[in-house]
């Protein structure tokens, strides 16, 4: 019993620390290419206020679509949101990982339970989609 | 101030933020938000986006730690998920009919309560020996985790479940409707009704949060809240606090962990109040 909670567990962390680490190099190499393709953002050369891109109207990409423009266009604001992204899904793959190791263990209530939450996680995706 | 001053500042400032969340299972968001909209004049649509992301960084960035060194019980942890994600997708067709303004009130009442239960069983930190919780029995909740600053294996039994499971149900409606990481309450549930240790229902919390912010966070995505501005110093930011608080909250004593809980949940119930009572 222990022993198969225990490599439950190391799923679980691998998964988390892969996609902490992969989205936070994607999310400082989109920053890198912004503050590279603009000098005006940076102090040394710069007068642009941080007030341009935090505002309500400020345009940046948030659907698919115009954001896989951005990332072919190599604008580094869409890699940004690219790493995000990333993050966001992480939870969602930890879940996933969750019902296959609990299926592999044997344990029908516990993969029934993950198996639930994970279909009102994807469906709330839909959701928004809609 | 230029892009590069912003992006430099707002990442020294989550990851305090980071730090401050991972240790007490909150999502870091009672202290981005304010700090956005109040110092960085940001628009409250896009503060409540980045702090939508500060949730998922802070949830995995410091359950990576915990899970691993076995801090969390996960599999409370995902039998409880399924009441804070019915809760989530059920809040967010209920936004629609009830007014903010009353939910303000109402979470802020719920939160003064649950400071003070928490507070009240800052001597009791005992956990139990025996159960007769029939749902926690069937699906094996009860755990044990090594605690770094007692040096010793800690077993405990867990209690209450379906107090726990209608709590968690009410942490994901609210997360849904206030668009706030709902750490606040998910930590009393386990705690006071739940009896689990209070840095067990920290680290579990922290676990949990993660997904329950997942669940809303496609639909701030599509509506456009998430400006990759500020979400790329909260990410980075709080991510690495919340690497480095994993490592303090073996360290501390529960009983710490409980008092710096408890200030901040008086604070986050001020806070609610008043955006309910003068908006």
């Amino acid at each position: 019993m222990e022993e198969k909670v225990r490599r439950v567990e190391i799923a679980i962390s691998l998964v988390l620390r892969t996609g902490v680490l992969l989205s936070v190099a994607v999310i400082a190499t989109g920053l890198g290419l912004m503050f590279a393709h603009h000098a005006a953002y940076v102090p040394v050369t710069g007068h642009f206020s941080y007030r341009e891109l935090t505002s309500r109207s400020t345009p940046f990409p948030h659907t698919f679509a115009s954001l896989g423009r951005a990332i072919t266009r190599g604008e580094g604001r869409g890699i940004v949101v690219l790493g995000v992204l990333i993050l966001i899904l992480t939870p969602v793959l930890r879940v996933a990982v969750g019902v296959l190791s609990f299926v592999y263990e044997k344990d029908l209530p516990m993969t029934l339970v993950t198996l639930y939450v994970l279909a009102v996680l994807v469906g709330s995706f839909f959701l928004a989609g809609a | 101030m230029t892009p590069l001053d912003f992006v430099v500042s707002l990442a020294l400032i989550s990851v305090a933020a980071g730090v401050l969340g991972s240790l007490i299972g909150l999502g870091g968001g009672v202290v981005i938000v304010p700090v956005l909209t109040l110092l960085y004049h940001v628009d409250i649509r896009l503060a409540i986006g980045a702090s939508i992301v500060s949730v998922i960084a802070t949830s995995s960035g410091a359950a990576a730690a915990y899970v691993r060194e076995r801090m969390t019980n996960l599999r409370a942890g995902m039998f409880l998920e399924i009441a804070t994600t019915t809760g989530a997708v059920s809040g967010a067709y209920l936004t629609t009919v009830l007014p903010a303004r009353f939910l303000f009130v109402f979470f802020g009442l719920v939160l003064g309560y649950s400071s003070f239960a928490t507070f009240r069983r800052r001597h009791a930190d005992q956990p139990l020996s025996v159960s007769n919780d029939r749902i926690a029995n069937y699906f094996d909740l009860h755990g044990s985790y090594y605690d770094p600053a007692e040096q010793r294996e800690i077993p405990y039994k867990v209690v209450g479940t379906t107090p726990g499971l209608g709590l968690m149900y009410v942490a994901g409606l609210v997360s849904a409707l206030l668009g706030i990481g709902s750490g606040a309450l998910k930590v009393p549930a386990m705690d006071s009704a739940m009896h689990l240790p209070m840095k067990v229902s920290s680290a579990t919390s922290n676990f949990m949060i993660g997904v329950t912010a997942a669940a809303s966070a496609g639909v701030y995505f599509i509506r456009g809240q998430i400006d990759p501005v500020i979400a790329a110093p909260v990410a980075a930011g709080v991510l690495l606090g919340a690497t480095f608080g994993a490592r303090v909250l073996g360290r501390v004593t529960s009983r710490t962990v409980r008092l710096v809980f408890v200030a901040v949940l008086v604070v986050i119930s001020i806070e609610m109040l008043q955006k309910g009572i003068f908006p």
